[in-house]
C-alpha cells in the first residue's frame, strides 16, 4: 500500500513538473521546429526541381528516338520485348546492375588470406628435439609449421569479426576467432571469442609478425609456449584520457586453459576457475621518427595441481613489464628502421609441498632489429629464463638473425641460436624460415 | 532537480542532433593533400589535421597509437581510398572507438568516389604484377579536375554534418574552384609547349598529373609497383631511355636516389625530386603544389633542350 502511494506521488510530481519544464523550453523548441520545417521545405523544393530536370531530359531523349512502331516486328522466337534505341542505350547499365546483383553475394565475403610458415633447423639440441616446441620429442628438422588462414569482415554497423585458423601438418587449431564491438558507449573496445591475451607484447603477436623464427625462451618456459595465453573469453579495453600520452587499460577474463605442449600454464578443473589478464599500455611519440611503448601486465589462473588440503586447484600468477623503442625516419621509412624491445616476466606458481612448494621464477629477453636496406633486417636477441616448476634451474640463450624480404608478401630468415640449458646441456642451432602470404593485403604490424 | 535533469536531457538531445551541433567540425584526413583541400573548403569553421606527412610514402604509414587519439575525437575522416591506406588505416579505425568514422558511417568519407581514376585493372590481376591496386591508381589527387571534384564532395559532406554552415562552405568552395580554374588555365598554358614530353617516374604516382598536363610516361624505375629496382630492369630502362632520347626522371621524395642518379649519369637525363603531395610544413597548399611541380618540370625540360 505504502509502495503504491509512493509510486503515485512520484508519478504525479513528475507529471506536474514536466509541463513546467516544457514551457521553459517551448519557445526554443518552436524555433527549432520552425527551422527544421524550413529546411525540409527547401529540400523538397530541391528534389522537385531535380526530378523536373530529369523528366525533361528523359522526354527529350524519347522525342529523339524513333517510335517503336517503325521497328520491324520481332521474330516470334525472340522472347525479349521490342527494345527502343533509347532503351537499348540504357541496356548496358541494366546489364551492369544485374552483374552487380550477382556479384553481390561475393561482395560480402570476408577478406581472406593464407600465410605459410615453413621452418627448418640444423645442429643439435639434446634437451629440445623439436626446435620450436618444448614438448615435442620428434626432431622435426623440416616442417610446414603453420598455415594460417584469416577471415576478416565487418559484421554490422556495430561490430567486426576476425578469424585466424591455424593448420599444422597434423591438426587444426582456432588460433583466434572473435567479434570486436567498435563503437560501444564509454569508449570500451570489447572483444568476445577466443583470442591471444594482452599479456606483454609477444604473447599478443602471431608468429608471422615476430622478428624471429622462434619465440623467446621466457615464452616457452613461463608463458605457455608458442600458443601462450590464448583462450576463450571476453576482453574490454578503454583509453584513459589524460593530456600527456596514449594510455590504454585492458581487462580480460578467460575460461582458464592456456599453454601448449610441454609448456603448460593454466588448467581449469571447475567452472569457477577462470583466468584473468590485466594490461596497461602507455605510448608516447618522442619525435615524429621515434617513440616509446611501455606496458605492465598481470595474469592469474589455476594450474591444475590439486592440493588435497585445499579446495580446487592451485594458482599461478604472472607479472610482466615490457618496453619498446622504435625509430623510423618518416621520409626514409621504407629503407631504415630500428626496433628495440625487452620484456621481463615473474612467475609465482603454487605447488604442493611434494612438488617443492611455491616456485618464484623469472625470465626475459632483450632484442634489437635494424633495417639496413629496403629488404634487409639484422637482429639479435638475448634470453634468460627460469623454470616455473623449479626456480633453481635457469636457461640462457642468444640469437643472431638476418631477414630478407623479396616483397611485402614473402620473407626469408636465418637465425643462429645458442642455448645453455640449466640442466647442463648446450645447443647450437641454425634455424631458418620461409614465410609467404596470399590473398587480402593485411595491415602492417606496429 | 527534475527540471534541471530535463533541461540537461533536452540539451544533450539538441547537441547530439547534427542540425543543432555547435562547435567546429573536427576533421582528420589521411594525407596532407586531402587536408589541404578540406582546409580550403572548411576555412575556420573546421579544424583539420592529416595523419601522413607529405614527404612520407603514403603506402607505408605506421599505425601509431597517437593517431588513435586523433581519430577518437574526429567527426569526419577523409580517406584517399582505392586501398592506398590498406596497410595501416583499418587497425587505427578499429581501435579509435569512434562510431562516427567507422567504414560506412556518415563521418567516413572516401574522396575517390567521384574522381576520375586511372589504371583500373582489366582482366585477371595477381601479385606477380607487384603491389597492384585492384581499384585503380590511388594517386588521383594530382589532377586539378579531381581536386575540384574532391572539394565539391567535401563541401557536401561538411554541409550534411553542419547544415547551418552550408552557405559558408558553398561560398568557400566556389572561391577555391574559381582560383583553381584560373591556376589550371595558367598551368596548361605553361605546359602546352612541352606536350608529349616523355618521362620516366620512380613509382606509378603521376599518371593523373601526366594525363592532365600532356606528359607521356614511358617507364618506371621500379620494375613493378612496390618492388625495388633490379639491375636488369635498370639496364633495360637506361637502354630504352637512350634509344627514345628520354631526358626526365621524376622521383618521389621518399625514394632512394641511388638508382635514379645512376640512370641520370648514364643517360644524361635530369633527375627531379618531385613531390606528389602537399608539404604543409613548407607552406604548401593544394594550388602551390602544382605551382611548384610545374615550375620544377619546365625548368628541367628547358635544361634538356
Amino acid at each position: 500500500m505504502r509502495m503504491a502511494q509512493i509510486v503515485c506521488a512520484s508519478l504525479v510530481t513528475g507529471l506536474a513538473v514536466m509541463p513546467a519544464a516544457a514551457s521553459a523550453q517551448s519557445a526554443q523548441d518552436v524555433q527549432a521546429l520552425r527551422q527544421e520545417i524550413d529546411q525540409l521545405r527547401k529540400d523538397i523544393d530541391k528534389l522537385n526541381q531535380e526530378y523536373a530536370a530529369r523528366l525533361a531530359a528523359l522526354e527529350a531523349k524519347l522525342a529523339v528516338a524513333p517510335p517503336p512502331a517503325e521497328q520491324p516486328a520481332p521474330p516470334p522466337a525472340a522472347a525479349a520485348p521490342p527494345v527502343a534505341p533509347a532503351e537499348a542505350a540504357a541496356q548496358p547499365s541494366i546489364a551492369n546492375s544485374t552483374q552487380a546483383i550477382t556479384a553481390g553475394s561475393k561482395v560480402f565475403n570476408p577478406d581472406m588470406a593464407v600465410i605459410g610458415d615453413f621452418l627448418g633447423a640444423a645442429g643439435t639440441n639434446p634437451v629440445q628435439p623439436d626446435p620450436f616446441s618444448l614438448g615435442g620429442e620428434h626432431p622435426n628438422a623440416l616442417q610446414m609449421h603453420e598455415s594460417e588462414a584469416s577471415f576478416q569482415a565487418v559484421v554490422d554497423p556495430y561490430a567486426r569479426a576476425d578469424f585466424f585458423i591455424s593448420f599444422g601438418e597434423q591438426g587444426v587449431d582456432l588460433e583466434e576467432g572473435f567479434v570486436t564491438f567498435t563503437s560501444l558507449p564509454g569508449g570500451l573496445l570489447t572483444r568476445v571469442g577466443k583470442m591471444r591475451a594482452a599479456f606483454g607484447k609477444v604473447n599478443s603477436l602471431h608468429n608471422h609478425v615476430l622478428p624471429w623464427a622462434d619465440r623467446p625462451l621466457v615464452t616457452y618456459n613461463l608463458v605457455g609456449g608458442e600458443d601462450g595465453i590464448d583462450d576463450a573469453g571476453i576482453s574490454v579495453a578503454r583509453l584513459i584520457p589524460n593530456p600527456w600520452l596514449f594510455l590504454e587499460a585492458t581487462g580480460q577474463v578467460f575460461r582458464g586453459d592456456s599453454g601448449g605442449e610441454g609448456s603448460p600454464l593454466f588448467t581449469t578443473t571447475r567452472r569457477s576457475e577462470l583466468s584473468y589478464v590485466g594490461h596497461v599500455r602507455g605510448y608516447q611519440d618522442i619525435t615524429e621518427d621515434a617513440n616509446v611503448d611501455l606496458g605492465f601486465s598481470y595474469s592469474y589462473g589455476h594450474n591444475g595441481i590439486i592440493d588435497p588440503a585445499r579446495e580446487g586447484s592451485l594458482v599461478t600468477q604472472l607479472y610482466g613489464i615490457d618496453g619498446t623503442f622504435r625509430w623510423r625516419p618518416l621520409q626514409r621509412s621504407i629503407y631504415r628502421s630500428f626496433l628495440g624491445r625487452t620484456e621481463w616476466i615473474w612467475s609465482r606458481r603454487d605447488q604442493t609441498s611434494e612438488l617443492g612448494g611455491l616456485q618464484v621464477a623469472n625470465g626475459g629477453y632483450v632484442s634489437g632489429d635494424y633495417q639496413f636496406a629496403r629488404r634487409w633486417f639484422a637482429g639479435a636477441r638475448l634470453d634468460r629464463s627460469g623454470h616455473p616448476d623449479n626456480a633453481s634451474v635457469t636457461d640462457t640463450g642468444a640469437s643472431l638473425l638476418l631477414t630478407y624480404w623479396p616483397s611485402e608478401f614473402s620473407q626469408v630468415r636465418a637465425q643462429y641460436r645458442h642455448t645453455n640449458y640449466g640442466v647442463g646441456a648446450t645447443a647450437n642451432e641454425l634455424l631458418f624460415q620461409f614465410q609467404f602470404s596470399i590473398g587480402a593485403h593485411g595491415a602492417h604490424p606496429f | 532537480m527534475k527540471t534541471r535533469f530535463l533541461n540537461l536531457a533536452i540539451a544533450l538531445a539538441a547537441l547530439s542532433s547534427p542540425a543543432f551541433a555547435q562547435g567546429k567540425l573536427n576533421v582528420i584526413a589521411t594525407t596532407e593533400d586531402l587536408a589541404a583541400i578540406g582546409r580550403e573548403v572548411g576555412g575556420d569553421h573546421i579544424t583539420i589535421e592529416s595523419i601522413a606527412k607529405g614527404y612520407q610514402d603514403p603506402h607505408f604509414v605506421e599505425a601509431k597509437p597517437s593517431f588513435i587519439l586523433k581519430l577518437q575525437k574526429a567527426d569526419v575522416l577523409i580517406v584517399v581510398g582505392r586501398e592506398l591506406e590498406i596497410g595501416w588505416l583499418p587497425p587505427l579505425i578499429q581501435q579509435s572507438r569512434n562510431g562516427k568514422i567507422q567504414v560506412g558511417a556518415p563521418g567516413y568519407f572516401d574522396a575517390s568516389l567521384h574522381a576520375s581514376i586511372l589504371e583500373l585493372p582489366t582482366g585477371q590481376i595477381t601479385r606477380a604484377m607487384g603491389d597492384v591496386h585492384p581499384q585503380g591508381n590511388p594517386h588521383y589527387w594530382l589532377d586539378p579536375e579531381n581536386g575540384k571534384r574532391i572539394a565539391r564532395d567535401i563541401a557536401d559532406k561538411f554541409s550534411a554534418l553542419r547544415p547551418n554552415d552550408k552557405a559558408y562552405f558553398d561560398q568557400r568552395l566556389a572561391d577555391f574552384s574559381g582560383r583553381l580554374d584560373a591556376a589550371e588555365k595558367r598551368w596548361l598554358e605553361a605546359m602546352a609547349p612541352y606536350k608529349g614530353t616523355k618521362i620516366v617516374t620512380y613509382h606509378r604516382s603521376f599518371p593523373n598529373f601526366a594525363e592532365r598536363f600532356g606528359l607521356e610516361i614511358v617507364g618506371y624505375v621500379e620494375p613493378r609497383p612496390g618492388i625495388p629496382p633490379s639491375p636488369q630492369h635498370t639496364l633495360d630502362l637506361i637502354n630504352e631511355m637512350k634509344r627514345d632520347n628520354i631526358k626526365l626522371v621524376l622521383v618521389e621524395p621518399y625514394f632512394d636516389m641511388k638508382t635514379p642518379n645512376a640512370i641520370g649519369r648514364e643517360t644524361g637525363a635530369q633527375v627531379l625530386v618531385m613531390p606528389p603531395s602537399v608539404d604543409a610544413g613548407k607552406g604548401m597548399d593544394y594550388i602551390k603544389l602544382f605551382d611548384y611541380d610545374i615550375n620544377l618540370l619546365i625548368d628541367a625540360i628547358k635544361k634538356t633542350k
